[in-house]
């Protein structure tokens, strides 16, 4: 009898710890299959991304004179011209009158080639001319050809011309847009919460806005965009495409994302440091600013860091005020016509030419690097300042 | 570690002073372009190269398709709306009206060159020679048999001509949110539908049964399924062909090859103007306009021997080019019998 008592819970156990193996290996293939998809995006990207970030170029004689300025492609020899960028002969006529020394006189530059060539060289496209392709061997044997960092990917705006491509009027704009949102939704975010977490009557006016703000941050994107659109763009007239319509729109998206993040970081603060404060004689705004909020701060910025991260990678809501164009020129005011990164990456997706292809991979990764960059500063953030209680 | 309250006081007022001051900004010292996404990488270039080699602003362009950008256009005049509208079709009666009705009187259209819509399929397939109306009966809702119109049966190219592979029906397409499918339906199917006994009127119903796959905007998208997939058709614009010729080849559609030569003199059967309107009231008072639009019409980009070709563009021929810059420099003003019929 008391046999028969040991064994069956020893089978019971049994089963039960083979029940939670299962579990734990479901959890585990889930994590890898997350794992894997992770890996096969990343070196997705990198395998048609890295080769953006080189150029081939090539060493010509550029000669600038009376007749090369009116046919600019002639300034190098016949041979070599159909192999080099137009992005480079167009500045020949700007090149002269910012540096008048340069008339009459023959200088030897690297310059940029074609996309064409470059897609040629390292081996994603076979459409290059033959004849072309028998002058560029030639050269590159006497070692007129190499490959140079393509420092335009970073420092020069949006081209047409692929090879002249470049992220860094949607890096002025993010940053535009991403001050914009900070100045907005920054103080607005946390006073709310300050207000509903440590002021507000528990009634049904609060809870009814607090299920509100809840909802709100699981309100599709694009929502907020034909709601930017309405509000800032038609009825107080904020420039279309600005990066002050697109920050005020983003703004309204991180909102959201701001006030929770800073109440629970409010809410971990224990009671009795404000029952303690006010026991000494402060009012409860004193305490609230000289304890209680120093030591939910990095709570607040965390959440503050990854609304602005959010709103970074954000596309749909800004397809709706007219920040997905083409804008090379990048702004100077808040109020200019300005793109973002993600727009930019969009636009490049959705045109012809194949170098693009490695291009759009290549702002994926810059993107990449910078979302990355910001969550981890909001995770050091966290672990540096967090107090325990 | 004490915050500094005033600080986000003040930010919040610095906020709420962007807001009033955006109210009151907006200096047009910048053209806006608006419009066709066929003929965005056109007009952007001849932005880019206005900006690169003048000292004008460069132009914003946005692709908000042919409709939006109508609408946008047409929203008014000053200097929050648009200054000029690509389009790959032509403005419609009501789109005029609209533009009337807001005060957008004195428009000029020009036309600045032509697209061809091609019918493409893997390099590795063997050359097809498909008519029209072949193309109708294998896209179409409903096809007519013994007298009466039925949901489409065909599944297979040769059920629908002995003559023609025994290949699955598998067509990547642009939806209905496009110029291009507009240009497509009327082109091809109307066209198509006439000729064809058992349709009492143009009949350009696209089938719904996984036959015809709308493909997004995105027609790369298009040309790497075309790559993958031998069976597949897929149809978009001539200047995706040009750049993928190594991975794409167009089918022939009534005996003619999708070739510039062939598009631009018209014998290719499915090709379409391209035009641009501009807003004569802001000619003044939008800096490098009359540029730009000099610019666009010029032998240097529009013609023949220009860059936009490079982009597939698919030229005016030249006494026409002519005639567009002189209506230009006219500033010839759009009536509404010019768009009817």
């Amino acid at each position: 009898m008391s046999q028969g008592i040991t064994l069956a819970p020893s089978r019971r156990l049994k089963k039960r710890y083979r029940a939670e193996q299962r579990f734990k290996a479901y959890c585990i293939a889930a994590l890898l299959l997350a794992l894997a998809f992770l890996v096969v995006f990343f070196s997705d990207m990198i395998r048609q991304g890295y080769s953006a970030f080189v150029q081939t170029e090539i060493k010509v004689d550029v000669t600038y004179d009376e007749d090369t300025i009116k046919f600019t492609n002639e300034s190098v020899t016949e041979e070599v011209s159909p192999l080099i960028s137009r992005a480079f002969y167009r500045t020949i006529p700007r090149q002269v009158e910012a540096n008048p020394d340069l008339m009459n006189t023959t200088q030897t530059r690297w310059l940029t080639a074609t996309a064409h060539v470059d897609q040629y060289r390292k081996g994603y496209s076979d459409r290059l001319d033959p004849e072309l392709k028998a002058t560029l061997d030639r050269l590159d044997s006497e070692g007129r050809v190499s490959y140079g960092f393509n420092s335009g990917l970073f420092f020069s705006g949006d081209s047409k011309i692929p090879s002249n491509a470049g992220l860094w009027s949607a890096f002025v704009g993010s940053f535009y847009v991403m001050i914009v949102v900070l100045v907005v939704s920054f103080p607005i975010g946390v006073a709310t919460a300050i207000y509903l977490e440590e002021f507000a009557p528990d009634n049904r006016f609060t809870q009814a806005i607090e299920i509100n703000i809840n909802n709100l941050a699981a309100v599709p994107s694009i929502l907020f965009g034909l709601l930017g659109l309405a509000i800032f763009i038609n009825f107080f007239g904020v420039p279309r495409s600005s990066a002050l319509a697109g920050g005020l729109t983003l703004s309204l998206m991180t909102l959201p994302v701001i006030i929770i993040s800073t109440r629970a970081a409010l809410k971990a603060v224990p009671q009795n440091i404000r029952q303690g404060a006010q026991a000494v004689g402060a009012s409860r705004w004193q305490a609230i600013r000289d304890h209680v909020l120093p030591l939910s701060l990095p709570g607040i910025l965390t959440g503050t860091i990854i609304g602005i991260a959010q709103a970074i990678g954000e596309t749909a809501p800004l397809l709706l005020i007219g920040m997905i164009a083409y804008i090379p020129d990048a702004p100077t005011s808040m109020t200019e016509a300005a793109t973002v990164l993600p727009a930019q990456i969009y636009t490049w997706s959705g045109m012809p030419e194949g170098a693009y292809v490695s291009l759009t991979a290549a702002g994926i990764l810059v993107l990449l690097s910078l979302l990355i960059t910001l969550n981890a500063t909001a995770v050091i953030l966290r672990n540096r300042f967090e107090r325990r209680w | 570690m004490k915050l500094r309250f005033q600080n986000t006081l003040g930010a919040a007022g610095i906020a709420a002073g962007l807001l009033a001051a955006a109210g009151t900004a907006q200096a047009a010292d910048q053209i806006r372009i608006v419009g066709s996404s066929t003929v965005y990488p056109f007009s952007s270039y001849v932005a880019e190269e206005l900006g690169a080699t003048t000292d004008i602003r460069t132009p914003v362009v946005e692709s908000t398709g042919s409709g939006g950008g109508m609408k946008l256009f047409c929203g008014g005049v000053g200097a929050d709306t648009p200054d000029i509208t690509n389009a790959s079709r032509r403005m419609k009666p009501s789109e005029f009206e609209m533009c009337q009705k807001n005060g957008v009187k004195d428009i000029t259209e020009n036309v600045v060159g032509f697209d061809g819509i091609v019918f493409a399929q893997s390099k590795s397939d063997d050359a097809i020679d498909l008519t029209r109306e072949q193309i109708t009966l294998a896209v179409a809702a409903k096809v007519p048999k013994d007298g009466e119109l039925v949901d489409n049966p065909y599944n297979k190219w040769s059920d629908i001509d002995s003559s023609l592979p025994d290949r699955e029906i598998l067509i990547y397409g642009p939806p209905t949110s496009s110029g291009t499918r507009d240009a497509f339906e009327e082109l091809v199917m109307e066209h198509g539908s006439e000729n064809i006994d058992g349709y009492d009127e143009a009949y350009t119903t696209i089938r719904q049964d996984g036959k015809y796959v709308p493909s997004g905007e995105n027609d790369n998208l298009i040309v790497q399924k075309l790559a993958q997939n031998k069976a597949a058709f897929g149809i978009f614009g001539f200047s995706y062909l040009e750049e993928n010729r190594d991975k794409i080849q167009g089918a022939k559609i009534d005996g003619v090859e999708p070739e510039r030569d062939l598009i631009s003199s018209g014998e290719y059967p499915v090709s379409r103007s391209l035009f641009f309107y501009t807003k004569n009231a802001h000619v003044d008072q939008v800096k490098g306009m009359e540029q730009y639009v000099d610019m666009f019409l010029s032998d240097q980009m529009a013609s023949d021997r220009g860059y936009l070709k490079n982009l597939g563009l698919i030229p005016l021929p030249e006494d026409r080019l002519e005639s567009e810059r002189s209506e230009w420099e006219s500033r010839a003003k759009l009536k509404a019998s010019d768009l009817e019929g």
